[in-house]
């Protein structure tokens, strides 16, 4: 009985502990906006895993697609319910914005697995290096596209989601962005982590190990290459809004490459095709870039450096190609995933 | 008439692999192909197999029939889901980091849910009970035979009425190659119609009941086994006398 509903239990209380801290106001804006990071950082390096580390192919514009998920939702939650220079007053009722504003975050992770087509459909032809080229390549697209759309700001950027935050609280007075980026994130987490284990994604594995192999085994790799690179550039959107409302401004220039390769950094430091590894990773990760923050441009320096230290001792990253049960077995008996 | 293939030409990018090239494999029978290195014996099965460029060739003339329909528009999934065909490929291609289980059970991965698959592990298990042996294993730490005989015993996993076989004695110790063929020919009894591709001419000719030997991309000579054995030409070039 505990065993079967203890992750639920755990993920409720730290739930309930973070939402309470944040209410009482124990926990300051900043220590708060790192904790909304982390759960972004957690959605966005374990959907890139299921590209990098899963299914083996090497994508590096994971940005790009979070950037169309924070336009989306962006311009959809402003447009509707924010007061706004470029939009005007609001479309609907600033009461609805409570129970539309998960809409809106999933509006901007379809958009973005939408997006995520670009990559998909050379990926048939073409994998390794080549396909690494043509995912830089769609980062690149999609921020010179949205720079050159002055209706939503060009390169100045986006802002006003504060507005729809506001309603929200307006509605109803809870920490509103800390709860919605935890529920996201326990959301995205659960989808891969059902994704990866089911029959289907068996057959994400097999193309990472033989494509061929995988092909006369009567696995579809086309239909699977298109669903999965849609599934971790949709989260990666759903992650991208998010980030978008907790920062309250978005611009092209904060997804480009180096975001992309921020993010990589997080799956490649976790290890590959290991979903825990890609949580501690994102998690550590956000906490290293913190602690940094006084080294300011330096911090560009010292942080490739950690990594060049962990690809020469721990190549396979944290976790290596495994989950964190199948390091400690002894965590087995206290919880139970299907 | 199974499977028939009718003036096959192939191109792999610029290069001509097969230059019009026939044969044909009625049920229930073992047929091979036989011939050196780059014939374009591997290619032939990877055509049949309806594998995509790069790694197999493009059609550019010709066809290949199932029971007298037309695959070329047919996707190598579908090959074997709908045709039953399933291709044991040329150094064994197994999912290494997944144990001998796990292979076997990616195999039945596209099957009808509802089929008897304990039975069908057990028919595989009992052909090759090493496997049994070593289920839990990881397959990458299996040896060279044991693979092979992953290798087929996962293709008859995908629940296939044709078994194409690639180079299945590559590598392998002579006792664990007549064990292997004693196996095949097996399943054969069974009903199993097998395309065996082989290097080792001999050893294939013996089990096979026709055969085709294909040299550059050219059928050089065919026949039932027995004739193609005597024929002088084929003994000179293939049987070592």
């Amino acid at each position: 009985m505990l065993k079967r509903y203890s992750v639920h239990l755990i993920l409720t209380l730290l739930g309930g502990l973070i939402v309470y801290l944040a209410y009482f106001e124990y926990l300051g804006l900043y220590f708060l906006s790192v904790l909304m990071f982390m759960g972004v950082n957690i959605i966005l390096s374990s959907s890139l895993n299921l590209v990098n580390g899963y299914m083996g192919e090497f994508s590096c514009g994971h940005a790009g697609f979070m950037c169309v998920g924070a336009y989306v939702a962006s311009v959809l939650g402003v447009w509707l319910f924010a007061r706004d220079r470029v939009f005007g007053a609001p479309l609907l009722d600033p009461d609805y914005a409570l129970y539309a504003f998960p809409v809106i975050i999933l509006a901007g992770g379809v958009a973005a697995a939408l997006a995520g087509l670009l990559v998909a459909f050379p990926s048939y032809k073409t994998r390794g290096d080549y396909l690494a080229i043509i995912t830089i390549a769609a980062n690149y697209i999609i921020i010179s596209a949205i720079e050159n759309m002055s209706s939503i700001g060009g390169s100045r950027g986006l802002m006003g989601m504060k507005g729809v935050i506001n309603a929200m609280e307006d509605t109803l007075y809870l920490p509103w962005m800390p709860i919605w980026v935890f529920l996201f994130t326990i959301f995205c987490v659960w989808v891969i982590r059902r994704y990866v284990s089911s029959t289907f994604g068996k057959g994400v594995n097999a193309i990472s190990q033989d494509e061929v192999a995988a092909e006369i085994m009567s696995v579809n790799t086309n239909k699977i290459k298109t669903i999965t690179f849609m599934l971790s550039s949709g989260l990666a959107g759903i992650g991208g809004g998010l980030f978008a409302y907790i920062l309250g401004y978005v611009n092209p220039g904060s997804f480009n490459i180096l975001k992309s390769t921020e993010i990589m950094v997080m799956v490649y430091l976790g290890g590959m095709g290991s979903l825990s590894g890609s949580i501690l990773a994102a998690i550590f990760f956000t906490i290293l870039l913190e602690l940094l923050r006084p080294l300011q441009i330096i911090k560009w320096i010292v942080i490739p450096l950690v990594l060049i230290i962990l690809m020469q001792f721990r190549p396979e990253g944290i976790m290596g190609n495994r989950e964190l049960g199948q390091i400690f077995p002894r965590l087995k008996k206290f919880y139970r995933f299907k | 008439m199974l499977l028939s293939v009718e003036n096959l030409e192939v191109k792999y990018g610029n290069i001509q692999a097969l230059h019009g090239i026939s044969f044909h494999v009625n049920e229930g029978e073992i047929v091979t192909l036989i011939g050196a290195n780059g014939a374009g014996k591997t290619t032939s099965l990877y055509a049949v197999a309806r594998l995509a460029p790069p790694e197999a060739p493009r059609v550019i003339a010709g066809d290949i029939k199932f029971q007298g329909k037309s695959i070329l528009a047919t996707r190598p999934s579908d090959v074997v889901k709908q045709l039953k065909m399933a291709l044991s490929p040329e150094g064994r291609r197994i999912f290494g980091n997944l144990t001998v289980m796990e292979n076997l059970k990616l195999a039945t991965y596209a099957r009808d849910k509802s089929a008897d698959l304990e039975q069908e592990f057990e028919r595989v298990f009992d052909l090759f009970p090493r496997l049994k042996e070593r289920r839990l294993q990881r397959s990458e730490s299996l040896s060279g035979g044991e693979q092979q005989m992953l290798a087929v015993g996962r293709a008859l996993m995908t629940g296939c009425r044709i078994l194409l076989l690639d180079e299945p004695s590559m590598g392998l110790a002579p006792v664990l190659k007549y064990e292997l063929f004693r196996k095949l020919k097996r399943l054969n009894e069974e009903g199993m119609t097998i395309l065996l591709v082989e290097q080792n001419a001999s050893l294939a000719l013996n089990l096979a009941h026709r055969g085709y030997v294909l040299d550059t991309g050219h059928i050089v000579a065919e026949g039932t086994s027995a004739e193609l054995s005597n024929n002088p030409d084929v003994k000179k070039a293939y049987l070592g006398g």
